[in-house]
């Protein structure tokens, strides 16, 4: 079986803190992994680590047959990443900000992709329009416009639904299954939506201060806590011998 | 290096500075400003000051120097910050750009923007004040690639310090060149220092290069010492900086500084 992820052991350390404790997980090719767990967890320490931003205290994390610390530029040359807690330059239109990332990308074909992702992601009319202007919604659809721009072979996602409304939540969602039924990616999905990762992942590691404390697919988690949801079950191990329960 | 990823992140600022008139008015506004004063007391201090009787446009001339040194270093500073304050500073690092390729570019957008700022004001003092800054010769080569080396300099230690310290070293990034400004000998010949500042102001290349300036305009002659012993002082300073920018990015890795300045 092929895996494009391979995360083996890996650790980060804040001075005395263990932000992640070891942590081993794969992503095959044409997967979609959630990754859950309560704020505080290690999900974007995790992430950080993936992007190459954290330097791990320990472990090792292999992105299509190379580890990331030795081979930095070239693995996030086929990665991206979309968070809400990140912004595009606001005052640049939509079009340059995916010109200036198409350069950086090294993207050979810019026009041509910006084109195919403005059809895509219904960017046409925005395309000339100043970034930080936009919605909340649109600048959502622009971020992702960027982070599909190189072509990724790993797609990063940190709550990439969060503050949209539903309406524009279920677009971006559907608009992810489809792109990687047809392009064949993984996608890491960190998100707090529990109907959002049952809807789209086929299996979910779940988190808490710093280790995997239980993985599955959504129904295995469901049916071995004998619970109704996945919310119910991500209530369930979070709450579990924590202090304030 | 990749040419293609250095001009994508140059793009960026220049879509930046010209999508926005006030943006342009700013960069060109101060330094005419700044000229067009020490134009005013480089007039009275000529017709009153024996030293300078001989040189009208010598405090003016080191004025103009002064101010590309002052533009390259927070341009340089400018462009780190505006990343920070745009909150694009993850997807810059995340993006497949080597640290070499990002200093490279920011290094060739810091002087297009002082140039920008700077041109004018030059223009400005010969119909004006009568003076061209031109008087220095081919040796106002040398005196301005000193200062935009020295002001690159600065600007990568500055951007250094926020890689390291995240947003709080901000206020630093501002007072860098204040704090330099009296040991560089602007205006004044070294030997107005105390003796121990005067020790200090030897073992940085402004002192070389304002120094030669005056003796340029004032004596005459050239002191090519002074101009080699200015590169030769930037050509380490620069050095260290560029390791100290490599040391800082590794340290940020390390203590997640990245992920803190992008959020």
């Amino acid at each position: 079986m092929q895996y494009l992820v391979e995360v083996n052991n890996l650790k980060k350390n804040y001075g005395l803190k263990e932000a992640v404790k070891g942590i081993s997980f794969k992503i095959k090719d044409d997967e979609i992994l959630g990754l859950l767990g309560p704020n505080g967890s290690g999900k974007t320490t995790t992430i950080g680590m993936m992007l190459g931003l954290l330097k791990p205290s320990n472990g090792e994390i292999i992105i299509d047959g190379k580890k990331i610390e030795d081979n930095r530029i070239e693995i996030l040359k086929k990665i991206n990443f979309i968070s809400p807690y990140i912004e595009l330059p606001k005052k640049l239109t939509v079009n340059q900000n995916l010109i200036v990332y198409g350069k950086l990308y090294s993207v050979s074909d810019i026009k041509q992709r910006i084109e195919y992702l403005s059809e895509k992601l219904r960017l046409g009319d925005l395309l000339n329009k100043i970034t930080g202007e936009l919605s909340s919604g649109q600048k959502n659809r622009v971020s992702l416009a960027k982070a599909l721009i190189n072509k990724p072979k790993v797609l990063l996602l940190d709550e990439p639904t969060a503050s949209l409304d539903p309406e524009i939540g279920d677009f971006v969602r559907t608009f992810l299954e489809d792109y990687k039924k047809e392009m064949k990616i993984s996608i890491l999905l960190a998100s707090h939506n529990m109907n959002e990762v049952t809807r789209l992942c086929r299996s979910t590691l779940m988190m808490k201060d710093g280790i995997i404390i239980d993985s599955g697919t959504p129904n295995e988690l469901i049916s071995k806590h004998g619970r109704q949801n996945l919310e119910e079950v991500f209530l369930k191990l979070t709450r579990e011998k924590n202090e304030f329960n | 290096m990749s040419l293609i990823r250095i001009y994508g992140l140059f793009l960026r600022h220049f879509f930046l500075i010209t999508r926005s008139f006030p943006r342009i008015l700013d960069l060109i506004y101060w330094p005419s400003i700044q000229i067009t004063l020490w134009g005013f007391i480089s007039n009275f201090f000529a017709s009153h000051s024996s030293y300078y009787n001989n040189a009208v446009g010598v405090i003016l001339t080191c004025a103009i120097l002064y101010d590309f040194l002052f533009r390259t270093s927070i341009g340089f500073n400018m462009l780190f910050l505006e990343e920070i304050w745009s909150r694009n500073f993850t997807n810059l690092f995340i993006a497949p750009m080597k640290i070499s390729e990002i200093i490279t570019s920011l290094v060739i957008t810091a002087l297009i923007r002082a140039l920008i700022g700077l041109i004018p004001a030059i223009i400005l003092t010969s119909p004006l004040f009568g003076i061209s800054i031109l008087d220095l010769g081919i040796y106002l080569f040398f005196l301005f690639l000193s200062l935009y080396i020295f002001g690159i300099t600065l600007g990568i230690l500055v951007s250094s310090g926020l890689l390291r310290f995240g947003p709080s070293f901000e206020n630093i990034a501002w007072s860098t060149m204040f704090l330099l400004a009296p040991f560089g000998c602007i205006y004044y010949p070294i030997e107005t220092l105390p003796e121990i500042f005067q020790k200090i102001a030897y073992s940085l290349p402004l002192v070389y290069v304002f120094e030669e300036a005056r003796n340029i305009l004032i004596n005459n002659t050239v002191n090519l010492e002074n101009l080699y012993t200015a590169l030769k002082l930037n050509a380490v300073y620069l050095l260290l900086a560029v390791i100290l920018f490599y040391y800082s990015f590794s340290v940020a890795r390390k203590k997640g500084t990245l992920i803190n300045i992008g959020e």
